[in-house]
């Protein structure tokens, strides 16, 4: 039996009527028409379909579009505003933290919540808090060098150098 | 992967709750967290008919103190307890337990109620809940009662709690003694649940003699385990290493672990 959701996704209010097995990340993707969140593992490995729920950043494969009603949803596509790229994107795009580009959306959006929550993270901590979120071309170093990127731009300090490191 | 139809309340109230799991009956399964169910359910390896979400009713989750005794609502989710200063500063376990569970992701949904009720010996909670010696809350139409960690895990995916119930709380009571706890677990690869794992509280007494242990073991048999033995072999003396390489022995002596992807039984008893 269908039921209707409302949830808000990137700053836009939506109706939908949802199946109540339907996935999160199946709502954003077919529904809403945002496909910046991927679809991974499909198994709450990876994290390439990490979206923020009310501020959380959440495996959108392992929850039910149902379960985000009343919700406020961030995609990657929340990320940018009318004045330029988020300072994540910045970071990911000056230090080369990405290749295939398929985990970056998971990947942004979970530093996003880490950011929020510890501003000026040490090398150790960003990579326990990315640990959910799996790369497969990277070796991860310039993702590590891209959200320090963010985390300097973001308090306002002296930005990293961004030279890449290629492994 | 996509799982079977099913229907699915999201009741405000425990009383409303209490009346859902009552008319539907059998079929109808709890939703907290979801991250043990949903993954499950994709796989069609649970088929629930019906899905009464507990995440609407207000009053569920909580970390407080009262007296000597830890309260935790069942609602509570991994990230709560590792971000608890109360926690942190006197019940490190949880800590050690809650940052070595899957991701950050999963531990901002993933529940403390519900790692205990879903009755899987590979879940980390449980065996820290035996070294403390919690003890679970569970309520129905009817009421509450109580019951010890020790009778509550029945088997593989089986607890104590009945149907038309809902684990409502987890309490500890802190020895008076000077108490300190810890969890360890050995996995494949970060994130990944554990191959075995072992959670420790001891209390000792202004001597330094042991005056309290509990130890609980991960996925080594087919319940969460209380490592008696081991905890006999520690109780009344000052932890030397001849004391602890005997509790270390019964442990590995008393479990029964089973082979699996992670790891054959000789394997797992030698951790
Ligand atoms: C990729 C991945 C890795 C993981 N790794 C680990 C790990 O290393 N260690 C570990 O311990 N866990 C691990 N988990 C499991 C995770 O911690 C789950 O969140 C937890 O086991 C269940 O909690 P939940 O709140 O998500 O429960 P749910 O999935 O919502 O429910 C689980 C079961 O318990 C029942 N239930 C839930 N709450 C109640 C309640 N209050 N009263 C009665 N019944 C209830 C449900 O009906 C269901 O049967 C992992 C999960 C994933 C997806
Ligand atoms: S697709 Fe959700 S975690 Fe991989
Ligand atoms: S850039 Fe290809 S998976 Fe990360």
């Amino acid at each position: 039996m269908k039921k209707t959701i409302n949830i808000k996704l990137n700053g836009t209010d939506h109706s939908v009527e949802v199946e109540p097995r339907k996935l999160l990340v199946h709502l954003i993707r077919e529904d809403l028409s945002m496909t910046g969140t991927h679809i991974g593992c499909d198994t709450t490995s990876c994290g390439a379909c990490t979206v923020l729920i009310d501020g959380r950043s959440a495996k959108s494969c392992t929850i039910l579009a149902i379960q985000a009603d009343g919700k406020e949803i961030t995609t990657v596509e929340g990320l940018a505003t009318a004045g330029g790229l988020h300072p994540l994107q910045e970071g990911f795009k000056e230090n080369h933290g990405l290749q295939c580009g398929f985990c970056t959306p998971g990947m942004m959006i979970r530093a996003v919540e880490l950011l929020g929550k510890n501003p000026n993270p040490t090398e150790s901590e960003i990579r326990w808090g990315i640990s959910g979120n799996l790369c497969r071309c990277t070796g991860y170093n310039n993702i590590v060098k891209a959200i320090q990127y963010a985390s300097a731009k973001m308090r306002g300090a002296e930005l990293p150098s961004t030279e890449p490191e290629f492994v | 992967m996509i799982p079977e139809q099913f229907g699915y309340s999201a009741p405000t109230s425990l009383q409303e709750a209490f009346s859902l799991l009552q008319e539907l009956g059998e079929d109808a399964k709890i939703l907290a967290g979801g991250h043990s169910l949903i993954p499950m359910m994709k796989l069609r390896l649970a088929t629930p008919f019906h899905l009464i979400d507990i995440n609407k009713i207000p009053g569920l989750a909580y970390i407080r103190e009262e007296g000597n005794t830890l309260k935790i609502g069942a609602l509570t989710r991994e990230v709560d307890l590792e971000e608890s200063t109360l926690i942190h500063d006197k019940y490190p376990i949880f800590i050690d337990a809650s940052k070595l569970i899957a991701d950050p992701q999963v531990r901002n949904f993933g529940t403390l109620g519900g790692n205990i009720a879903h009755g899987d010996a590979a879940n980390d909670h449980p065996a820290v809940m035996i070294a403390l010696r919690a003890v679970v809350e569970i309520s129905g139409a009817g009421g509450s009662r109580t019951v010890a960690i020790d009778d509550f895990f029945h088997g593989f995916y089986m607890t104590a709690i009945e149907q038309g119930e809902i684990l409502t709380e987890i309490r500890i009571s802190r020895p008076q003694s000077k108490f300190g706890s810890a969890y360890h677990k050995v996995e494949r690869k970060v994130g990944d649940y554990a191959t075995a794992g072992v959670a420790i509280a001891l209390g000792m007494d202004d001597k330094g003699i042991c005056t309290y242990a509990g130890i609980g073991l991960t996925n080594v048999n087919a319940t969460p385990m209380r490592a008696e033995r081991s905890e006999a072999a520690l109780i009344g003396t000052n932890l030397n290493a001849e004391a602890i390489n005997l509790a270390a022995r019964h442990a590995s002596e008393d479990c029964q672990p089973s082979s699996d992807l992670r790891g054959d039984e000789e394997y797992k008893r030698h951790q």
